[in-house]
């Protein structure tokens, strides 16, 4: 199959994901327990009347979750991107690496311990978190001789993510309240998500995705190995550096507002490298796009399918979107 | 031009003073001391592990010599700021992998990194640029192409082109023709003999004697981490040089089409 051509085709795909974002948006907020059509919700959105109880629906309930899957589908696609360049391995994201791990064994014991619930502090557990999960995955897999591999990194991830996820269980299995608030969180939910934890989290998700976009074109520089990189005047330790607090920020943000949600960081950066080829110039923007099209309309499904129940996003993601992903790799390889 | 050594340049652009170098055991490098002649194509040979890379890494600034010094114009190598080196010199590692699904044209594009910046990004000069390395190397009709679909002498001069993209006077490559096909490794070499002389400055590590032997304006072996015979092929490749550097026992003819030195290994009966 023949990748799209910078520019040519670049601008109408993004065009054309920004308006899938739109719609499934839309589609997220105007079905539930009390459906609301389309146009009403085109009209809650740019010219709301307080007095009609669908219109407060619509942006008091409904529109936070839709705009947190968005923003969560987002910052986890971008954030496996970068892992994915920095790395050159195709398994890496926040989940396999064990930083999501991190992120949510912080916000777990902020919660469990502090009782941190609905506070602003959460993003920066989660931060923090992840910082110290990536610095002993790194330091295990540099330990191994051979040094930081693709393989050890993995490895070395998924050692640190299962630990992690043992004291996770200890400490809710301990603290019924916690393990109450936090089921359904550790497997991935966007269930509850409000604007106060929305705007907690947007600054670093923000932040993260301009550091991102800033060093896109040298990723992909930086993909040909480090020596190329350096060749060609790359700071690369620089760039290395920017990339991993980029997909702490990311990641802090998506954990911190929908939990462990994995899948998405790894999958949307692979469909997207199949149909767009190799320049993170375009893969980065693009893949924003699709993860936020994506976990919106997942969410969707989530919320709809056992209706009056709810699925959990983060089972979801993988119910759906493992098919699709095994489909387009086997026809696209 | 397989009679030019004489266009040797006195000034060199890129050179080596008491380069020493090691990875903690035994130097690789002990106190070499090479100047690149410019406008030249230089090949760099010798046995394995006897340091011939590692002096081309040290030339290019991928390594830091923990003895001596690089000069690049005049200045110490490691006080010119990165970006500003890779628009004097480009360097091409050994056996570079790209990207799944980056095309010819994309890989060709990264050798314009360091003369874009944040405010100056892609422009028509470099479109130019990258156009022009295409057909130096003859990819202009697998531009679309990815890389990793092509076969490996079009992929090795794929990279080639990115590194002439970059245009600059200097060029390092690292055993560029490894791995090929004998035709496939003179095609690459005649493209590299050609750009040099259009007026570059190349410098290429070399497993294959007599391939370097037929395209070097000027031939260095190296043994041990120092440098043993540097000069024209013709005075450079002989039997002494050959059991002392390779412990190989040979006789050299000359091609009878095109004079250069050709080694035949003596055979035990």
């Amino acid at each position: 199959m023949k990748a799209l051509t910078w520019p040519a085709l670049t601008w109408p795909a993004l065009t054309a994901l920004a308006g899938a974002v739109v719609l499934a948006a839309m589609w997220h907020v105007s079905v539930g327990a009390r459906p609301v059509a389309l146009t009403e919700v085109w009209r809650a959105l740019v010219a709301p009347d307080p007095a009609l109880f669908d219109h407060t629906v619509v942006r008091d309930l409904r529109l936070p979750r839709a705009l947190s899957a968005a923003a969560v589908g987002a910052a986890l696609a971008v954030a496996g991107a970068l892992m994915q360049a920095v790395t050159r391995n195709p398994l890496a994201e926040p989940a396999t690496l064990g930083l999501m791990a991190g992120a949510s064994s912080a916000v777990v014991l902020g919660i469990g311990w502090f009782g941190l619930a609905g506070s602003a502090w959460i993003p920066l557990f989660a931060a923090c978190g992840s910082v110290a999960a990536a610095v002993m995955v790194w330091g295990l897999a540099g330990a191994v001789p051979g040094g930081t591999r693709p393989l050890t990194l993995i490895l070395a991830g998924s050692a640190v993510a299962t630990f992690l996820g043992a004291i996770d269980g200890a400490v809710l299995l301990l603290d019924e309240e916690a393990f109450r608030m936090l089921r359904v969180w550790m497997v991935g939910t966007l269930s509850g998500a409000d604007m106060d934890r929305l705007g907690y989290a947007l600054p670093w998700g923000a932040a993260g995705m301009l550091a991102a976009l800033a060093i896109a074109r040298p990723l992909t520089a930086l993909a040909l190995g480090d020596d190329t990189a350096q060749g060609l005047g790359l700071p690369v330790a620089r760039i290395r550096a920017v990339a991993l607090l980029a997909v702490v920020a990311l990641t802090a943000a998506a954990v911190s507002v929908a939990g462990l949600l994995g899948f998405v960081g790894l999958v949307i950066p692979h469909v997207v490298r199949l149909l767009a080829g190799a320049d993170y110039a375009r893969i980065l923007p693009i893949s924003a796009l699709a993860g936020a099209a994506y976990l919106t309309a997942i969410d969707t499904v989530a919320r709809i399918a056992l209706a009056p129940s709810e699925v959990a996003t983060g089972l979801m993601t993988a119910i759906i979107g493992a098919p699709v992903f095994l489909w387009l790799v086997r026809t696209r390889a | 031009m397989f009679d030019s050594p004489a266009r040797l340049d006195p000034l060199p652009r890129l050179s080596a003073h008491g380069v020493t170098f090691g990875y903690g055991g035994p130097a690789i490098l002990q106190g070499v001391d090479f100047a690149v002649p410019t406008g030249a194509l230089t090949v760099l040979v010798g046995p394995n592990g006897c340091g011939k890379s590692t002096l081309l890494k040290a030339l290019g600034r991928i390594l830091t010599p923990q003895g001596g010094q690089v000069m690049l114009d005049g200045t110490p190598i490691g006080a010119i700021p990165t970006r500003e080196v890779a628009r004097r010199l480009a360097m091409l590692p050994q056996g570079p992998v790209a990207p799944e699904g980056l095309t010819v044209r994309e890989l060709v594009a990264q050798g314009r990194y360091p003369h874009q910046s944040f405010l100056r990004q892609w422009t028509r000069e470099d479109a130019r640029a990258v156009d022009h390395a295409l057909t130096l190397t003859a990819l202009a009709g697998l531009a679309g192409r990815p890389v990793a679909s092509l076969s490996g002498g079009q992929r090795q001069r794929a990279w080639i082109a990115m590194t002439l993209a970059q245009e600059t006077d200097l060029i390092l490559l690292d055993e560029p023709t490894t791995f090929l096909d004998l035709k496939v490794q003179i095609d690459v070499m005649s493209c590299l003999a050609a750009i040099a002389r259009s007026g570059k400055t190349l410098v290429v590590v070399l497993h294959e004697l007599n391939i370097a032997a037929a395209f070097a304006d000027h031939l260095v072996m190296m043994r041990g981490g120092a440098i043993v015979a540097a000069g024209a092929p013709c005075a450079v490749m002989t039997p002494a040089n050959l059991r002392n550097v390779f412990d190989l026992d040979a006789q050299v003819i000359a091609d009878p089409a095109s004079g250069r030195p050709v080694c035949l290994p003596r055979l035990v009966a």
